[in-house]
Order: C-alpha cells, then sequence, then structure tokens
C-alpha cells in the first residue's frame, strides 16, 4: 500500500490523538500569543463602560454546561467590568441548567470586590417561558421573578426595591448558547423598552461561536452594541477588563488547533486530488 | 366539531388580540396583552411538567418490558427522580441533603458529574471536526472552494496565530463576517421572518392546522 493510500485509510485516533496532543501542549508550555481586541468586543465593553455606577444590569445567562468553556468566561469578564464600576447585577436565566453556572460565577467574582448578596447582586434563577418571560419581564420582573434562586422573596432583597422592569436598568447582557437567547432578546426586546436612561434597552450579547454570524447583522443594524463570539470573544473581554482567565489560556491551544484543522483539509485534499489524478 | 372548531376560535381571538395588543397603546389591551404573556408562562411551565413525567412513563415502560437498551433508561430514571427530589424536597428536610444552594448535595452532584459530562461530550465535537476536515471537506466543486477558502481564512484570521501569521489576516475575517456573511445571513433572516409572518397569519385564519394534530 503506497503511502498516501495509508494516509487516506489512516485510523482516526491518530487525528484524535494529533489534536489531544496541540490542545495539552500549550496549557503546560503557554505561548502567549497577543491577542487582538475586534470592533464588536469594544462596543460590549463600551456598553458597560456607559452603565452610570450605581446602575443596574440584568444578566440574562442563557447556557449549560455544554457551552461553559466557552460564556463562563464571558460571564466572569462581564461580572468584572460591573462590580468594578459599582454597577448592580440583576441575573436570571431561560435555560434550567444555567442557574448554578450564574451562582457560581457571582460568587466566584462578588468577594474580589466586597460585594453582597441581595444589595448589589441577585441570581433569580430559571423561568420556563422562553419569549413570553422576556417580554413580562419588560412590564414587571417581581411578577415574573417573584422569588430568587434560593427561594427568598424578592420583595425582601434592597437590590429588587427599584428593580421593576427594563426602565429600571440600564443595560441588559445576554450570554447566550442558543434558543432561547441572544436573537429572541433582539427580537422581543430589542428597540421595543426603553431604559432607565430613557433611550431603547442597549443590548450586548456574549454568544457561541457557531451563532455568532448570524448575530453580525444585528450589530450592524446597531440591535446590538456590542458582540462577543465564542472563546475568541471571550479572551477579547478578558483582555478589556484586564484579567487572564481561561479564555486567554485557552487561546494558545485554540490558535493550534484551528492551524491542525487547517492542515487537515489542505492534506485531505490533496490527497484526494492525487488520488483522482492517478485513477484519470 | 367542537374538537376542531373551539381550538381554532381560541387561536384567532388570542393571535388577533395579541397583535393588536403591540400595535395600539390603549390600556385596555396593553393589561389584556399582559395577563395573556402570563397565561403562556403558566402554560409553558405545564409543558416542562408534562414533559419530565412523559420521560418518567417512557422510562419505566421500557425497563418494565425489557425492551431494546432498556439499562440505559435505568440511570437515567434514577437521576430523574433523585434530583428532582434532592431538588425540591425541602419539606423532607434542610440543606446539605435537601435544596440547590451552593454546598447542598444537588449542587455537588450537578458541579461534579452534569458539568463535566455535558462537558466532556461537547469536548468531543473538536476532535470529531478534526477527523471530518481530513476525510469529508472535499473541494469537489467551484463552490465548494469558495466555501473552504473562507473557511480558511476565517478559521486563521479569529484566532490569535493569525495576526503572527499575517497582519492582514484578521481584517479579512473582519471582512468576511462583515459583509459576504452579513448579507447572506440579513436575506435568511428576513426571508424566515416573512415565512414567520405567513405563517402566522394562516395559524390566526385558521388556515394551518397542523399544530391541531394529526387529524
Amino acid at each position: 500500500m503506497s503511502l498516501s493510500n495509508r494516509l487516506v485509510n489512516l485510523d482516526r485516533r491518530y487525528i484524535f490523538f494529533v489534536i489531544l496532543i496541540v490542545i495539552i501542549i500549550p496549557y503546560i508550555r503557554p505561548l502567549g500569543l497577543p491577542i487582538r481586541v475586534s470592533r464588536e468586543a469594544e462596543g460590549f465593553f463600551s456598553a458597560i463602560e456607559k452603565v452610570p455606577a450605581g446602575g443596574t444590569v440584568l444578566l440574562a445567562a442563557d447556557y449549560d454546561p455544554g457551552s461553559m468553556p466557552e460564556l463562563q468566561p464571558m460571564t466572569l469578564a462581564a461580572l468584572d467590568l460591573c462590580f468594578r464600576r459599582n454597577v448592580k447585577v440583576v441575573g436570571f436565566c431561560l435555560w434550567p441548567a444555567g442557574p448554578p453556572l450564574l451562582n457560581r460565577a457571582l460568587s466566584q467574582v462578588a468577594p474580589r470586590y466586597g460585594k453582597e448578596y441581595g444589595v448589589d447582586y441577585v441570581n433569580l434563577g430559571f423561568k420556563e417561558g422562553q419569549e413570553a418571560v422576556m417580554v413580562r419581564v419588560g412590564s414587571a420582573l417581581p411578577e415574573v421573578f417573584p422569588a430568587d434562586y434560593n427561594g427568598t422573596p424578592v420583595s425582601t432583597l434592597p437590590i429588587m426595591q427599584d428593580v421593576e422592569n427594563f426602565s429600571s436598568v440600564h443595560l441588559l447582557i445576554s450570554i447566550s448558547a442558543g434558543y432561547p437567547g441572544t436573537k429572541e432578546w433582539v427580537q422581543q426586546v430589542g428597540q421595543r423598552f426603553q431604559n432607565a436612561n430613557r433611550e431603547m434597552l442597549p443590548i450586548v450579547s456574549g454568544c457561541t461561536a457557531v451563532s455568532a454570524p448570524e448575530y453580525y447583522a444585528y450589530v450592524n443594524a446597531g440591535q446590538l452594541d456590542g458582540l462577543l463570539g465564542g472563546l475568541a470573544g471571550a479572551a477579547e473581554i478578558e483582555k478589556l477588563a484586564g484579567v487572564t482567565g481561561t479564555a486567554t489560556r485557552g487561546m494558545d491551544g485554540q490558535s493550534l488547533a484551528h492551524l491542525i484543522i487547517i492542515a487537515f483539509i489542505v492534506l485531505g485534499n490533496l490527497l484526494y486530488f492525487l488520488g483522482g489524478r492517478r485513477k484519470k | 366539531m367542537l374538537r376542531r372548531e373551539f381550538p381554532l376560535a381560541i387561536t384567532c381571538v388570542v393571535g388577533l388580540f395579541m397583535v393588536i395588543g403591540l400595535f395600539v397603546p390603549e390600556r385596555h389591551f396593553t393589561a389584556g396583552r399582559t395577563e395573556v404573556e402570563s397565561w403562556a408562562i403558566i402554560i409553558r411551565a405545564f409543558a416542562a411538567v408534562l414533559g419530565v413525567a412523559n420521560i418518567g412513563r417512557i422510562s419505566y415502560l421500557r425497563i418494565s418490558r425489557r425492551e431494546h437498551e432498556w439499562v440505559y433508561h435505568v440511570p437515567l430514571l434514577i437521576g430523574l427522580v433523585g434530583m428532582i427530589v434532592l431538588g425540591v424536597g425541602g419539606s423532607l428536610g434542610s440543606a446539605p441533603l435537601f435544596g440547590i444552594a451552593e454546598g447542598t448535595f444537588f449542587n455537588d452532584l450537578y458541579m461534579n458529574v452534569y458539568v463535566p459530562m455535558q462537558g466532556t461530550m461537547f469536548a468531543l465535537l473538536a476532535f470529531f471536526i478534526a477527523s471530518a476536515a481530513f476525510r469529508a471537506f472535499r473541494v469537489r466543486s467551484f463552490e465548494a472552494g469558495l466555501l473552504a477558502l473562507a473557511a480558511l481564512l476565517v478559521m486563521l484570521g479569529r484566532v490569535p496565530i493569525g495576526a503572527e501569521i499575517w497582519d492582514q489576516l484578521p481584517l479579512i475575517s473582519d471582512w468576511i463576517m462583515n459583509i459576504p456573511n452579513n448579507a447572506a445571513k440579513r436575506a435568511i433572516l428576513i426571508g424566515a421572518a416573512l415565512g414567520a409572518i405567513a405563517t402566522g397569519l394562516k395559524v390566526i385564519l385558521g388556515l394551518e392546522r397542523n399544530y391541531l394534530g394529526g387529524e
């Protein structure tokens, strides 16, 4: 059997092994590749920067553990940016498996800035209802979430005393892994509700890499003020926030993995054309 | 007749009410619309409960009849019932055994079993993508060549190593995402939105009846 035939019929476990190696090596020996910040990530950062100190943001953590490596670093960086500017965070989830991840992110970042649960931030947990919940939050958030994730009535939480609906907050941060997520927030809420500044409620999104291409249309139309796409987007916001998290560390591995996948595509096609030419 | 016409009438009235309520900022319409939205949330919650009950019923039947691959339904049922009891069984006891807060048994199972398992499932994707890239991504036509070229440029331009190879790669990647990608996505979005409006009208007018079941 010729070398090209052997390569065409290569056991896929060798390919898996190569991927494993190129992902692991940068974790052991980081390459320290510089991270470039995109216009969309700058928009995300600026939208949070524009929220006045003491203001409130809604954080919709619409994802589950499957998307955690891409999206949790975005949540952490967004919380970091909010808390350091004394911006209050009201978090909730439209994905049933989301609340514990939001809880973990809040309990990871809040102590760094001495923030207190119920005063500076709250996790309202999960609510079934998808788009209906999004729209209802616009009219009466405490009616949709009468209690927080731990079952504490929101009427007893100081942070919720001034939060009635979208007109009580300054920004909506949607960290989204799919449906329901950013697309539905833009369609149901964007350009429809006013925020605390009597402007149309600004929305920024952090999403998985696979959904990012769809949301560029919303960024260019001004319906999203900023966009973070995948691990690269997470690394960009970490850079802007001045934190080195798992996304920044993961970008070296992702860089090498992309290079290897490109090499596989080129090699696979080379062998395909060589094989075809030989047949002719 | 009631089985067909009554649901159609409800759909028509509620659908028209919701559409009019969106465009007519009159307080009765707004209040009514808000009320209907609350009903929607409650109905969706019942649907979730129904889904859980259905999974439980199907799993129980498969196990009791020893159907094909019944054994996988045993951990499914144990996980389903166990997590529900631990999560909502607050009246049975207090934390750390019951409840969903950090430090509870429920949260530990979630973080130490569910999170790694789901993470593992999705991480496998990277390996299969690499394998598929080698075996299946063939440039058989001009269009496939364009797709491959765009994919390679975006893949390189989106990661830091792309700029190290050639500093123009990120700009090219941005251009592909913002211009050709955007044009195609906008066309799809507008087409889908027009389709949704047409389907909505057909449902409200009773022309589209598939949602009633296969009658």
